[in-house]
């Protein structure tokens, strides 16, 4: 078994991204996500994309890349209000937009790379986002059901991962990526560090390898920080 | 600090109000994440961010902020002892599952129903929901932060949403800068009045039906 390519130009490659592909990524802001994949995504031309993923990255990093090429037909996010490229896509008609509480978006996705399909949940019971879909008391309380997602492929960012494509995530960069990591048809890891089987210890494997289709060590610059945050000299901050 | 400062800060420190010893508990984006600065010395609160932290601590010294640990809001923070990490499948669990007691959030409209919008403006501002709408689905209590009237005087405390709600039927309390007012199910209920403030002035500033027997001054 052989999971490892060099690099996420070879892994897109491997995995026959094509026009017109769902892919189910992880990250939450620019914390963890997938930014080997999704430049070597832009620089592969691919379009008519539809994207699942929390954000939508700001405009000139993430998925913003893939909004100013238009490459993106469709987003499925729960926020978007860093990236002005998607509000203006947006409000323009040129990208369809789907927004899915973030709860139901994680959970849909588990739902999709659990073999799940669908779920009733109280979030968004009379709201707009219950609009047209079924709705059941249980237990006395109205739900409202939701629908998996699974997406052709799926792209998640790890800390480390083991050439069996077992992955550990570093502090909030997990966010998304364990359950993204489930709902891709095929499914692409870039890690900070890739290791031998055996170095990391079986009791700490987040993701373990099965999920994962093919994985490489991506290259890192400067990990970018969206609100550089701090607390005043001397006293204690939010 | 000029006179929205101060408002906020009213609102802020009488949010803070709210925390009891061991809860669990989710500060909104903005103003609600500021409650953190006031949770009493010796009160145990454990802050959770749905980005997937449990164990929020204070903003990093500079110099030391880390790109991997941020809260929802995008911004640096840290942790303290005791703190974990998870996904964001679990993370909503724990909100849906009524795990957490608490939601601090922020409004752009309250009814007297204590229906909720705060995510939406048609044809403006497409923002999205985030995990409001999971919050305050699930949280025990929900808290709603904002102040009383937009910036030409027109009332937030409303009889009906006007925009997309985030929940129905969802808000417990609503703490302003003009007053604190409790959701029941006879309505809306005026609690308490900020310093200075009379009952009438804040009749006048709300759109809602109040109902009024005895109003306290706001403790802050």
């Amino acid at each position: 078994m052989n999971k490892v390519v060099r690099d996420a130009r070879e892994a897109l490659e491997r995995a026959s991204i094509r026009d017109g592909a769902t892919i189910v990524l992880g990250g939450f802001g620019l914390t963890g996500l997938p930014e080997n994949l999704i430049v070597a995504l832009r620089d592969s031309g691919v379009k008519d994309l539809t994207c699942v993923s929390n954000n939508a990255g700001v405009d000139d990093w993430g998925l913003g890349l893939l909004l100013q090429t238009r490459q993106i037909r469709k987003m499925v996010s729960s926020y978007v209000g860093e990236n002005q490229t998607f509000e203006r896509q947006f409000l323009s008609g040129e990208l369809e937009v789907e927004l899915v509480p973030q709860g139901t978006l994680a959970e849909r996705i588990r739902a999709g790379g659990a073999g799940i399909g669908g779920f009733f949940t109280p979030t968004g019971v009379g709201t707009v986002v219950a609009e047209g879909k079924e709705s059941r008391m249980i237990g006395g309380r109205e739900y409202v059901l939701e629908a998996p997602i699974r997406g052709d492929f799926a792209f998640v960012k790890a800390w480390k991962g083991d050439r069996l494509g077992n992955l550990v995530y570093r502090m909030s960069a997990r966010n998304f990526n364990p359950v993204a990591a489930t709902a891709g048809n095929v499914t692409l890891a870039e890690v900070e560090h890739l290791v031998e089987p055996g170095e990391i210890d079986p009791d700490h494997v987040i993701t373990p390898g099965i999920f994962i289709d093919f994985i490489f060590q991506g290259t890192y610059g400067p990990k970018r920080i969206e609100k550089r945050t701090n607390r005043p000299a001397g006293g204690a901050g939010a | 600090m000029d006179p929205s400062e101060l408002k906020k800060e009213r609102i802020v420190r009488r949010a803070a109000q709210e925390l009891r010893d061991g809860f669990y508990v989710n500060l909104g984006i903005g103003m609600p994440t500021l409650v953190a600065n006031h949770i009493p010395p010796g009160m145990d609160v454990i802050l959770q961010s749905e980005n997937g932290v449990l164990g929020v601590g204070p903003y990093p010294e500079k110099g030391r902020e880390d790109a991997d640990l941020i809260n929802a809001g995008k911004e640096t923070i840290t942790v303290l002892p005791g703190a974990s990490f998870f996904s964001s499948a679990d993370s909503f669990a724990m909100v849906r599952g009524g795990h957490v007691d608490l939601t601090i959030l922020g409004g752009m409209e309250v009814d007297q129903e204590g229906n909720l919008a705060n995510w939406m403006i048609p044809g403006k501002m497409v923002k999205g929901m985030g995990g409001a709408m999971d919050l305050v689905a699930g949280a025990k209590r929900v808290v709603v932060t904002m102040l009383h009237t937009s910036k030409d005087g027109t009332s937030k405390v409303l009889r009906k949403c006007a925009l997309p709600l985030t929940g129905r039927k969802v808000v417990n309390t609503i703490i302003t800068d003009l007053a604190v007012l409790e959701v029941t199910p006879r309505g809306l209920r005026l609690l308490e009045r900020a310093p200075g403030v009379t009952v009438d002035e804040i009749l006048q500033a709300t759109e809602a039906e109040l109902l009024v027997d005895e109003v306290v001054e706001m403790p802050v």
